[in-house]
């Protein structure tokens, strides 16, 4: 019997199929590779452009000019833009503070309900999210113009004389971002409210306490990490938010993100619009690595 | 056609391990399986069994060393190319698929006539006792019903050598000693050799014709069952298999059938037989079963049955479990050495004197046929 | 959680926050159907609006755009962000840190950085814009979302079936088509789903991308709202809705059925 190794013929050239089949770390890169190239090509790219971009300025006729200054920044300090970023936040704020306070007795409800229950409760809340965004927008202005169904119902049953000037003012931007936001805050919070043990409860109750203190001292902190994905799934989306700025708020009142769009296709001042972009990105940052690092990145609270 | 089903030639497999560092999982094993054998892999977990069994199968390419199936060096060639099928231990079933694709799914691979497919998967789940359940989905079946398809999975397509991964370990006791039998009557129905991975050493003595008992990597002892049991070559296997006696000494002389040896706690000198050869002076651990260990009360009266050649201890009884068919005594021989006894109740009394009491003083004897010596290390 | 029946005023919150989120809708379909133009009485029953919806060239133009580029992007990134989830979850190579992190940045991303962005890289590589630039911006949002659901589904997958394939004769492409990618694809399906709507429903990045005369529906009901207050909004909005709930009670029932 010939006991000598059998010279292996494929190593003499190269095959793509061999190194593929045989080695784990190339079959990994190459399943990897589509889609760290399509983003580097359609994502870090862009980016980068529009880094370069907010320290260029703008020509007389609304080309980019290609001389490095920080003119763009500068122009970011100026009080009118402070007003407006600092407004961006306050919106991101209260709209993250009233979803959670809205939605979280919700997501307790459903969490308690029977199991068969719970899934057609949750497809409720999502389903109206399967139809348009700015359909549901519209709905809104619908119901809250000055001839709007609200006023016509409440002047029809005789509780104003005048109809209410909510459309068109902050108010009325709240109600409509609050509106989009609140499956997002619904979600995490029954994952993570659903996850605590009856025996938990049950072991509080025992040992003395009723149930709201059972509530405040178990359930609330144990909620906490779906309380933290469904802030970061609001409030960042929420602060670079235009569009229900736009509609429903009128020219009172600006976000950032109206900035931004104003800026690129009005104004076509693009190294400022890209000098607004980046700070939207740096607030978007600190906010992400700073909750994340509390509480990774919940992946598991997305479904 | 070669003498031997399956070849290990000198073996060895090292995975790199997460931290960056190596561990050796297979550590210069050769073993030579012959063709129709039920042969068994034993031993604790990470002792590289499984591993071994993966090299087989073609998941896993050695480090060093070859590899042959019935005489042909498998190299680097991929599990579809091998004529040999596994069993795995999670079953592995395809649970998008009936029971019938299941086990139709290899000869699909092989590209046989649908007619021929029909025919020969409804034989597998005739022979492992499934007739009719070609219809159901995995998730329909109970454990052990489960564990049949794989068999009747990798069986149907008439492997040169059936591998099977600790196949039995999810099933609960009564019903994996059922499947023990049935495996067996049907390894010896069907003549394909068998290789058979497991921890548990009453399994494999059960049904193995040989077994290769391995710790960390290394192949310790190949062998018949009884030459397993009884002629351990080192201390792990005598350990592993069953339940002994250890007491530890040095080598006193050597001669042709007997090796004598100091045992210092006990102050004595016993005589055993010896695997392998043995210096002055070499510690040794002797080892001697349970049930080759004879009692009688320390009362000067002759004891029947003895050769003659037994070596004497003294010793009292600590306490004794009736188990029914035998009583298994503690036995206490002064300086903190212990032994255990099995006494085959072969008298039918309900007299309590016949009995061994607590606190008895006793006289042991070792016949020195059944104490053996071997070496402190694993050869 | 416990099952006890939860307090009444529980009950009748919730019940209220469903009719918060409700009510808008239900009153955008019933006056589709109104014969009064301003959305204020109710005048009568009429279908006008819904015929001058199929009239309406610009919406039609719209539909056709929307489903291709939601159709395409979703096919694509459906492949692709199968492939990364795969790879993230099953195998470890240099640059794994990396890629995670690169392939989650745009969900994190605001949307309108995103489009901004796209939308100077596009001039500046001097790509006209219009369909192909909304599909390709499209593709980039959707891997990402893919690949996280690929790969939540992804736990817990039993290696071993492809150990049992290849032993029974497959080979790695084999095995691929005929066992690992059944058994993945609920989750492939749920993220495809997922795409899909991202797609279908995405206002702010296609506004920036898109170019003249590749209009999608959310861009068209966009003006539409912004400009006319006619009920043909209403008509529009209640027709997607209907095709909605179709489509999700067609996929409820199928997966009912291969349960």
């Amino acid at each position: 019997m010939n006991t000598a190794r059998v010279p292996d013929k494929t190593t003499r050239r190269f095959s793509l199929t061999k190194t593929l089949r045989e080695s784990p770390v190339a079959q990994g890169l190459f399943l990897m590779g589509p889609t760290n190239t399509y983003l580097i090509v359609f994502m870090v790219i862009p980016l980068i452009l529009v880094t370069v971009l907010s320290f260029m300025s703008r020509g007389t006729y609304g080309e980019v000019v290609y001389k490095f200054n920080i003119e763009s920044y500068i122009r970011l300090f100026d009080p009118l833009y402070a007003k407006i970023l600092g407004y961006s936040l306050l919106v991101g704020f209260l709209t993250t503070v009233l979803s959670l306070v809205i939605g979280y007795p919700m997501a307790y409800y459903i969490a308690r309900a029977p199991a068969r229950q719970r899934s057609l409760l949750l497809f409720l809340i999502l389903l109206p999210f399967w139809t348009n965004f700015i359909i549901r927008i519209y709905a809104w202005i619908m119901i809250l113009r000055s001839s709007g169904f609200l006023n016509s119902f409440l002047q029809w049953i005789g509780v104003i004389h005048e109809p209410l000037n909510i459309l068109y003012t902050p108010t009325a931007v709240l109600i409509g971002m609050v509106y989009e936001f609140l499956p997002f805050m619904v979600l995490p919070l029954y994952t993570s409210l659903e996850k605590i043990e009856n025996a938990q409860l049950e072991a509080a109750a025992d040992l003395g306490a009723p149930p709201w203190k059972a509530f405040l001292r178990v359930t609330l902190p144990l909620s906490v990490p779906g309380m933290i994905a469904g802030t970061i799934l609001v409030f960042i989306p929420a602060m670079g938010m235009f569009v229900v700025p736009d509609l429903m708020g009128g020219a009172k009142t600006m976000l950032i993100g109206n900035v931004i769009r104003n800026q690129f296709l009005t104004a076509r001042d693009w190294p400022f619009g890209a000098a607004a972009s980046m700070l939207l990105m740096l607030l978007t940052m600190v906010f992400t690595l700073y909750y994340t690092r509390k509480a990774g990145f919940g992946e598991e609270l997305l479904i | 056609m070669s003498d031997f089903a399956v070849e290990l030639r000198d073996i060895v497999k090292i995975f790199p391990t997460p931290e960056g560092g190596q561990v050796k999982a297979v550590d210069h094993v050769t073993i030579h399986i012959k063709q129709g054998e039920f042969f068994s892999l034993l031993g604790p977990s990470g002792c590289g069994k499984t591993t071994s069994l993966r090299l087989l199968a073609g998941f896993e390419w050695p480090t060093d060393g070859e590899v042959y199936i019935n005489g042909k060096l498998m190299g680097r060639t991929p599990p579809y190319l091998r004529p040999v099928n596994t069993v795995f231990q999670s079953y592995a079933l395809f649970q998008h698929m009936t029971v019938f694709q299941n086990v139709a799914f290899g000869l699909e691979m092989e590209k046989v006539p649908k007619a021929e497919i029909a025919r020969r998967v409804n034989e597998a789940l005739e022979m492992v006792k499934l007739t009719g359940m070609g219809r159901r989905k995995p998730k329909q079946l109970s454990g052990g019903q489960q564990q049949r398809v794989a068999l009747a999975r990798a069986l149907v397509k008439r492997p040169e050598v059936l591998l099977l991964d600790e196949p039995l370990g999810a099933l609960d006791l009564k019903l994996r000693k059922e499947m023990q039998l049935e495996l067996k009557a049907l390894q010896e129905q069907v003549g394909i050799t068998f290789v058979y991975v497991t921890h548990d050493q009453e399994e494999a003595l059960t049904m193995s014709d040989r077994i290769a008992v391995m710790s960390k990597g290394k192949a310790l002892q190949i062998g018949l069952p009884v030459e397993i049991y009884e002629r351990p070559n080192c201390r792990f296997v005598a350990d592993f298999i069953g339940e002994t006696n250890f007491l530890t000494g040095t080598v006193k002389r050597v001669s042709k059938d007997k090796v004598a040896v100091f045992i210092p706690a006990l102050s004595t000198e016993i005589d055993g037989i010896g695997h392998g050869s043995f210096s002055v002076g070499q510690n040794v651990a002797v080892s001697v079963r349970p049930e080759k260990i004879r009692l009688a009360d320390d009362d000067g009266k002759p004891v029947s049955g003895l050769r003659g050649t037994e070596n004497l201890l003294r010793g009292k009884v600590v306490t004794t479990a009736y188990i029914g068919s035998d009583t298994r005594v503690d036995l206490d021989l002064g300086n903190n050495v212990r032994l255990r006894a099995w006494e085959q109740n072969d008298i039918s009394t309900l007299d309590p004197e016949a009995y061994y009491a607590d606190g008895d003083a006793v006289r042991i004897y070792l016949p020195y046929e059944n104490t053996l010596v071997l070496p402190e290390d694993a050869t | 959680m416990s099952e006890k029946k939860p307090a009444l005023w529980l009950r009748i919150y919730t019940f209220l926050v469903y009719a918060y989120i409700y009510i808008p809708i239900l009153i955008l379909i019933i006056f589709s159907f109104n014969k009064q133009k301003l959305n204020i009485r109710w005048e009568g029953f009429t279908l006008q609006w819904y015929e001058k919806l199929f009239n309406d060239h610009q919406v039609l133009l719209a539909t056709r755009n929307t489903l291709l580029i939601a159709v395409i992007s979703t096919l694509v990134a459906t492949v692709i962000g199968t492939m990364a989830a795969l790879a993230l979850q099953r195998y470890h190579f240099p640059g794994y840190g990396a890629s995670e992190t690169l392939m989650y940045i745009p969900i994190v991303i605001p949307e309108v950085v995103m489009g901004i962005s796209l939308l100077a890289f596009f001039s500046l590589i001097k790509f006209q814009l219009g369909l192909a630039t909304i599909t390709l911006s499209h593709i980039a949002f959707n891997i990402p979302f893919v690949a996280l659901v690929v790969r939540a589904r992804l736990h817990g997958f039993d290696k071993s079936i492809e150990e049992a394939s290849m032993d029974l004769g497959a080979n790695e492409l084999t095995t691929f088509w005929r066992v690992t990618l059944p058994t993945i694809m609920p989750g492939v399906l749920s993220g495809a789903m997922l795409a899909l709507t991202l797609s279908l429903d995405d206002y702010v990045i296609t506004y920036f991308t898109a170019g003249p005369g590749s209009t999608t529906l959310p861009l068209r009901i966009f003006s539409m709202v912004r400009f006319t207050v006619t009920p043909e909004v209403n008509a529009l909005s209640a027709l997607w809705v209907a095709v909605v709930f179709v489509i999700l009670f067609i996929s409820e029932y199928a997966q009912r059925r291969r349960a």
